[in-house]
């Protein structure tokens, strides 16, 4: 499948290098703009912002496997993302992970993100969500969800099928 | 006006600023600055001063032809610099000396505080400590988190006896590992490239590698991928790394992680007979040390010469050494026309041809990888017969960095010695036509498959004498009436001037097969026969004798050449 960038974004992007002194820091706004519009960073991908921004790609694939933010697989439709920083992990979020898992058929004891077979549901621990309050919190997609309990996280995936 | 221009002879450059400072309590000058990786001139540091006054600094990243890093921390020392007063005059102790402030943790001050001593500059009157127990813990620390995920298998670890790690771990580290963990797993058996193998495990992320390869290659190929212990050397999946200049990473990479797939596991380095020779592929006559076991040839390495190729070399040159060793060397004497089989009768036979011959009725074709000493002698020859001498040219790519685009070893040597005066190659027409018309009559071949070059099959066939000397089996060797094997390069001791003018001597790695022998030796004998008797007993003397008779040489001797040669004026 060719690697194509849409004009618009593009665009967006030939602008945003101006903002640098050099190109080469332009590199993580780029992973993030071709993430977000494509859900994952290809190794096409890579090498299409390598030549952007007159890098050779080994470069950009430092960032792109020392972040584990940067997915270089096509995540599932709806995003679950569990946040295990402290509070979190104290309130449960090792349990609401391995609920997922196991609703899903995944391994919760597999390392980094986990996508089901279908394509429908990836599961990922993320570090500190910023609502230490109420934990455990977790993203579905670009939704906030606090004091998630078992039965919450039910309701969650019902809702997004 | 043939006066050699050698580095002795250069005027001296002008006095340098220098600094004074204590190395381990010793006072000592140090030039203010000194050449970087590129030769500019910088701020000393202190891993230079600790050299000057003797003192290896252990340390990984740095490498004097590299850009600074600093990465590695093996480097740092303990050290102080003169306390200043409120007044900014410096404190003095009672007996007036300035007193120093030895740099320690601000939240510790018991604790040294040490510097990364390739990449910070020294200060006047500051003292270093490279002895000390602190910098010797500090030492102790970095090895042992180096050692952390590190295999510790030195036994089956090709890298054994030449690794930096293993040696600095027995000078500077401890006994025994603390570390009760389990280790972290990387990837082993990597195929970085077609003559790298990588083991990410061995690695200590100095990032040698990816420096040499983009800033002094030029082709920005290696990485670091993942993070933190999983951090690993990588090129880019499904990119090979295969420039020309790849296997100078072996040598750089400090520790077993890179290794060259045509040496690993072939020896021990410990059983390795070093020999200081040169890469002949190519003019520029890079500067190798070869390393053989019981006469068989095993690896190339560059050896550090700034005036030709500082410490690199390319692969190809490096790689280029299996044909001297393969199975249809020439390796036998033999005169074709009365089946004599030994030097002594073969020598008679061509001198006798060559003592018949009527001036004008010989012709040579000696190549440009022959050595200065035996141009020398063959251009006598030729003299002696009256004979038209020519060479070959070969020409190929070259690139920035080192390769020229000249693939003779010594079209300098061919030159100088007088054996082609203007454009190689440029008589051979005229020694076909020559032999086509019947005016010549025998043809002398050192090192050529004249086939190739112009003097096809038909044509040698109305030779009345085709005299050949090679290495290697071609159209030529086996059209010869008078066979005389003769040596790789690698085999014998001579001099080449390369592409720059530079004269540079060789030394023998390994025996030659059978019945082959150095060129220059045979030549002497040939002379002799015909009259001519050499006064030489020895490689130096036919050499100073050489240096006598030639311009170009006028004042050179053998034994005051150094290993990084001489250069002369083109
Ligand atoms: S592979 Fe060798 S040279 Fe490269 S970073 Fe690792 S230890 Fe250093
Ligand atoms: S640059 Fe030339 S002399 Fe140097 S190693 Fe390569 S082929 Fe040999
Ligand atoms: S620890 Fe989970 S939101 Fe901060
Ligand atoms: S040698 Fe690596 S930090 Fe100095």
């Amino acid at each position: 499948m060719a690697f194509i960038v849409p004009a618009e974004l593009e665009a967006e992007l030939n602008e945003l290098v101006t903002h640098y002194p050099q190109k080469r820091s332009a590199s993580l706004m780029f992973l993030h703009a071709i993430q977000e519009h494509f859900g994952f960073i290809s190794k096409e991908a890579a090498e299409w912002i390598a030549s952007k921004l007159d890098l050779q790609p080994i470069h950009v694939w430092e960032l792109v496997t020392f972040y584990p933010m940067f997915r270089q697989h096509p995540p599932g439709r709806h995003q679950l993302k569990i946040c295990r920083t402290l509070s979190c992990a104290l309130g449960g979020a090792y349990a609401l992970h391995e609920h997922f898992c196991r609703k899903f058929g995944l391994d919760p004891k597999a390392h980094g993100i986990q996508t089901t077979k279908d394509g429908s549901f990836s599961v990922e621990f993320v570090e500190c969500l910023a609502g230490c309050g109420t934990a455990p919190v977790m993203m579905c997609n670009d939704e906030f969800h606090e004091n998630v309990s078992l039965s919450k996280a039910d309701e969650l995936i019902s809702k997004c099928q | 006006m043939s006066t050699p221009t050698t580095a002795e002879l250069k005027p001296a450059p002008p006095p340098v600023e220098t600094i004074r400072i204590k190395v381990d309590g010793r006072e000592l000058d140090v030039p203010k600055t000194m050449p970087d990786w590129q030769g500019k001139p910088q701020p000393t540091t202190m891993l230079q001063a600790c050299a000057m006054a003797g003192l290896e600094v252990p340390h990984y990243c740095y490498h004097p032809k590299l850009p600074i890093a600093g990465n590695c921390r093996m480097c740092l020392i303990e050290f102080g610099t003169p306390m200043m007063g409120p007044d900014r005059k410096p404190v003095l102790n009672e007996d007036g000396s300035p007193k120093i402030a030895r740099s320690v943790l601000p939240y510790e001050p018991d604790a040294a505080r040490g510097a990364i001593a390739c990449a910070t500059p020294i200060s006047p009157g500051m003292e270093l400590y490279p002895s000390s127990a602190a910098t010797k813990q500090m030492r102790e620390a970095v090895l042992e988190s180096l050692l952390i995920n590190h295999p510790l298998d030195c036994p089956i670890c090709d890298q054994a006896g030449e690794c930096k790690l293993q040696e600095y771990s027995v000078e500077h580290g401890q006994a025994t590992s603390r570390f009760v963990e389990t280790k972290v797993h990387k990837p082993k058996q990597v195929d970085l490239g077609p003559r790298i193998m990588l083991d990410d495990e061995r690695c200590v992320l100095c990032t040698r590698c990816i420096r040499f390869t983009r800033d002094v290659a030029g082709d920005d190929a290696l990485g670091i991928v993942n993070r933190g212990s999983y951090n690993s050397i990588a090129a880019y999946p499904g990119r090979q790394f295969d420039n020309n200049y790849s296997l100078n990473t072996v040598d750089l990479c400090p520790v077993g992680a890179l290794t060259s797939k045509d040496f690993r596991f072939q020896m021990r380095v410990w059983f390795l007979k070093e020999t200081k020779s040169l890469c002949a592929t190519c003019g520029t006559g890079c500067n190798i040390t070869a390393g053989a076991r019981e006469e068989k040839l095993l690896r190339f390495e560059p050896r550090q010469n700034d005036a030709v190729n500082g410490p690199w070399m390319c692969d190809h040159g490096r790689l280029n050494y299996k044909w001297v060793q393969r199975e249809d060397r020439l390796s036998t004497v033999i005169s074709t026309r009365t089946g004599s089989g030994t030097w002594t009768g073969v020598l008679a036979e061509v001198a006798e041809v060559l003592r018949n011959a009527p001036k004008g009725s010989v012709a040579m074709v000696l190549s440009a990888r022959q050595t200065n000493e035996e141009l020398y002698l063959l251009n006598k020859l030729a003299v002696l017969c009256g004979a038209i001498t020519d060479s070959i040219a070969r020409e190929g790519q070259g690139d920035a960095l080192l390769v020229s685009p000249d693939k003779n070893p010594n079209s300098n040597g061919v030159r100088l010695t007088g054996v082609a005066y203007t454009e190689m190659g440029i008589q051979i027409p005229k020694i076909a036509a020559g032999i086509r018309n019947g005016q010549i009559k025998t043809l002398v071949v050192f090192g050529e498959d004249v086939t190739r070059h112009g003097l096809e099959g038909d044509v040698l066939s109305r030779l009345d004498h085709l005299i050949v000397s090679d290495v290697l089996p071609n159209e030529t060797t086996q059209r010869a009436h008078f066979l005389l094997p003769g040596c790789a390069h690698i085999e014998k001791r001579g001099t080449f001037v390369n592409v720059k003018g530079r004269l540079q001597k060789f030394m023998k790695a390994v025996e030659p097969k059978g019945d082959a022998r150095p060129e220059w030796e045979f030549l002497g004998e040939l002379l002799q026969l015909l009259g001519r008797p050499e006064n030489f007993k020895s490689l130096e003397g036919l050499f100073n004798q050489m240096a006598k008779d030639t311009p170009a040489f006028a004042g050179l001797e053998w034994s005051r050449i150094g290993d990084l040669g001489v250069n002369v004026k083109l």
